[in-house]
């Protein structure tokens, strides 16, 4: 269920659906950048309050979107755990709030923007790097197949660990983890002929 | 309908104690609107359907598509030659349906309103309409190759290359794409085990060994094929 609702559009009519796809990656990016600026666990508590607002005004299900969210609040809770034992608690609160302040935030986007809209919004921005030599119809490409490869990266691992249960070798990592790396690599060279086949990023 | 030329062509892979010949020397002229690749696996009929749009590389010999060198004019025999994979899992890049047939359109489509329209057209054509928010997690095997085959149709392929598109399918699911597949305007290029798929095309090839071993008339092709298999 986390691998279906990762990274998908939740159509609805709030002011975060109607807000133009630019403006919100532009927020996030702000957002990112104040986050490390404005330092102290303070800070970090008032962002994942502002942050968690946001993601509830944006009308996701609560319940089903934490869900989805399990595995990324773990890991923020075990690098919270590790930072408490070398840091102390003031620390840790300040990096594992700013990293779930930016989850969120980076979900509220996934949930209220259509990733074809978010790609229109990264291939206008970089336009004018076109002189440059930047592609922005493939740098758009990119940023949309990132936001894929996420859940479709769970849904392997999903994978990779019911064949080591079926298998008996629940406990044995080696078994989970290199059939799932194999696989991951796989994936990824077929998503690339799909592409290529499909003439998607040769403009 | 597009002119598919093989011209001495062999392919080989390199391995740890040298390389593997998987297409030994072939020439083919491939006119016909609906043509069959049939083999056992690993015969080399998947090498050769890739040959058409240079997902793999001849290693001697040349491919022409519409007299446009593969190796040489590769892009724009992409745009003629679309490609079907046996896995749609690989092929659906977006979160949802309609995303993704409207990712094929954006080349063509610069306006997304047009877009998403075009795109819902598309998927209908094919028999999803309706289907546009869905996300591409939650469609069944046929869906899924129903919606690859959409992402493809998009581009108006003057030519299609399905590879094994109906192996992972149930019966049901493996007619209807059949169906859909056979009634294309495109000329149609399909490697397939379904035999009975096969012997409605135009032509068939059996490829046995990394060469073509039988070429012509479909009943005659497939009934050597079921003797011999």
């Amino acid at each position: 269920m986390s691998a279906q609702l990762l990274g998908l559009h939740q159509p609805g009519t709030t002011w975060l659906h109607r807000l133009g796809a630019g403006a919100k990656l532009l927020g996030l990016m702000a957002a990112g950048l104040a986050v490390v600026v404005v330092r102290g666990p303070a800070s970090a508590l008032v962002a994942v309050t502002l942050a968690a607002a946001l993601l509830g005004w944006s009308g996701a299900r609560v319940g089903r979107t934490l869900a989805a969210m399990r595995w990324l609040l773990l890991t923020a809770a075990l690098l919270g755990g590790w930072t408490v034992w070398q840091h102390g608690w003031p620390r840790a609160v300040e990096v594992v709030g700013d990293l779930v302040a930016l989850i969120l935030l980076a979900t509220t986007l996934t949930v209220t923007t259509p990733v074809d809209e978010v790609m229109d919004a990264v291939a206008r921005g970089l336009r004018p790097l076109r002189r440059l030599g930047v592609d922005p119809e493939v740098v758009a490409l990119a940023f949309s197949l990132m936001l894929r490869a996420i859940p479709s990266t769970i849904v392997l691992a999903e994978e990779a660990r019911d064949a080591a249960l079926a298998r008996g070798l629940e406990r044995s990592p080696r078994a989970r983890l290199i059939p799932f790396v194999v696989r991951v690599v796989a994936r990824a060279r077929d998503t690339g002929d799909a592409l290529h086949a499909r003439g998607i990023g040769e403009d | 309908m597009s002119e598919v030329r093989l011209e001495q062509v062999t392919v080989s892979f390199p391995t740890h104690d040298g390389h593997r010949q998987v297409l030994q020397e072939t020439s083919l002229h491939l006119t016909e609107r609906r043509i069959a690749l049939v083999g056992p696996n690993g015969s080399g009929k998947s090498t050769l359907a890739r040959l058409v749009n240079g997902l793999v590389a001849a290693t001697t010999g040349r491919v022409l598509v519409d007299g446009l060198d593969v190796a040489r004019e590769g892009r724009e025999v992409r745009r003629r030659v679309g490609f079907v994979f046996t896995d749609p899992a690989a092929q659906l890049v977006m979160p949802t349906a309609r995303e993704d047939v409207a990712l094929s359109l954006r080349r063509t489509h610069r306006d997304r309103p047009e877009r998403l329209v075009a795109a819902d057209r598309v998927l209908a054509d094919v028999g999803l309409a309706g289907f546009g928010d869905r996300s591409v997690h939650g469609l069944s095997g046929g869906e899924g190759q129903l919606l690859a085959l959409a992402g493809v149709l998009a581009t108006r392929p003057s030519l299609l290359v399905a590879d094994e598109p109906t192996t992972l399918l149930d019966l049901g699911n493996s007619r209807r794409i059949g169906e859909l597949l056979l009634g294309l305007p495109q000329q149609l290029v399909v490697v397939t085990h379904d035999l009975e798929l096969a012997a409605r095309c135009d032509r068939v090839l059996l490829v046995r060994a990394g060469r073509v071993e039988r070429d012509g008339d479909p009943a005659e092709v497939v009934e050597h094929y079921r003797a011999t298999a």
